[in-house]
């Protein structure tokens, strides 16, 4: 009895562990962007990407100031320091024009073609 | 101006929530204050610290420090808000019911201010680091601009006071008795909207890709950059396109602290239970 319960968990923590890993190697097929911060614009404003593909976005800010890279419909957010860079990790979306903006800044705004 | 006051009032927000219900949850516990005051000073160190290492902690985990970093505190909050409902299910009656003969109580009492204490700490964490570096920034260039900016930014920190008090006070019109079943809902759901929200994070830093699948896409309908969006992610979780995962998130969390909350009180008083 408690053999069996040891055995069916071991199947279920095994079949978990296959499905972590597909989906691990699936993100490995990303594709990636750079995108420019500079005196308060974004370069390039209207960067286009396949769809449905998970995608790595990766925002160098060269103003002396922190921002935040936000796109309220891409689901990402975050704060990149002064003279530094960040990478964001975005799931695979349908396409379609997604708007991204600096959270400090209201003008900093572009938008992510999706095809 | 304006664009300040907006700036800083978002990120206020979501802790000026948090902040007044926390000060509703103990509203019949002496000294709370102390506690609560604590919690909003480290959280504002913290803010500050984060702030000034927001670079090197971006940097952190193959540049997924900051997401990793959100996930770990908001399952630390998590962690505090579910023992605080356990706690209370155990001693919260007891209390409701004496209020004038604590004695013992407000010993006990001053054990799930911790929690809540760290609570407001991590909520104060969280949205303070970005106001710092807002701030900083504007100060940093101290152009003409520079001090109508700051005053924006007062501005918007004093309407996020107004948000706490706004909801201290509206819950304190709830009777007491009624108050601690709609505060141990809140504090549930609350929990389980950042556990959701941690799952969304370390999905964000490719920890946790499984079952990323959307579930439904209310962003059309509700917004969750909205008014009535924010104020429902910071109350609930709310989210317009959830995963599977950080649903099964929320539902484990609510069943967790339903069954722990039974389970710890029915030990002490079953008939509590048996009576409702």
């Amino acid at each position: 009895m408690l053999v069996d319960v040891v055995r069916k968990l071991m199947v279920v923590a095994g079949s978990l562990g296959v499905m972590l890993a597909m989906t691990q190697a699936q993100a490995d097929g990303r594709n990636e962007i750079c995108l420019t911060y500079a005196n308060g614009q974004f370069e390039p404003k209207e960067p286009t990407v396949p769809a449905d593909a998970p995608l790595t976005i990766r925002v160098k800010n060269l103003d002396a100031k922190a921002m935040e890279f936000e796109s309220e419909t891409l689901k990402i957010e975050k704060v990149v320091a002064g003279n530094s860079e960040a990478v964001l990790n975005v799931r695979a979306v349908k396409s379609g024009r997604y708007e991204f903006h600096n959270d400090f800044n209201e003008k900093a705004r572009g938008f992510l073609i999706v095809q | 101006m304006l664009a300040a006051l907006i700036i800083v009032f978002r990120e206020v927000f979501e802790a000026g929530l948090i902040v007044g219900i926390v000060l509703a949850v103990t509203s019949s516990v002496p000294y709370r204050l102390r506690w609560i005051g604590g919690g909003l000073f480290a959280g504002l160190v913290g803010a500050c610290a984060v702030a000034a290492f927001a670079g090197t902690l971006t940097q952190l985990f193959e540049g997924m420090g900051q997401e990793l970093f959100n996930a770990a505190i908001l399952s630390t909050a998590v962690i505090m808000l579910t023992w605080h409902n356990v706690w209370m299910a155990r001693h919260g009656r007891e209390m409701a019911n004496e209020l004038r003969t604590m004695g013992q109580a407000v010993v006990d009492g001053a054990r799930p201010l911790v929690a809540l204490a760290t609570v407001i700490a991590i909520a104060v964490l969280r949205e303070g680091s970005e106001v710092a570096l807002f701030l900083y920034g504007v100060a940093a260039t101290s152009e003409g601009g520079g001090r109508a900016l700051l005053g924006g930014g007062a501005l918007g920190l004093l309407l996020g006071v107004a948000v706490c008090l706004a909801t201290y006070f509206g819950l304190m019109r709830i009777p007491p008795r009624a108050l601690f079943r709609t505060t141990t809902v809140l504090i549930t759901l609350l929990s389980a909207g950042m556990a959701a929200q941690a799952v969304f994070f370390l999905a964000r830093a490719n920890w946790l890709t499984s079952f990323d699948q959307v579930v439904w896409d209310s962003s059309a309908v509700l917004p969750e950059g909205g008014v009535a969006g924010r104020t429902l992610k910071a109350l609930i979780g709310y989210t317009d396109q959830p995963t599977v995962m950080q649903l099964a998130a929320y539902v484990g969390v609510i069943l967790l602290t339903v069954i722990l909350m039974r389970l710890t009180a029915g030990t002490r008083a079953p008939r509590v239970i048996a009576a409702e």
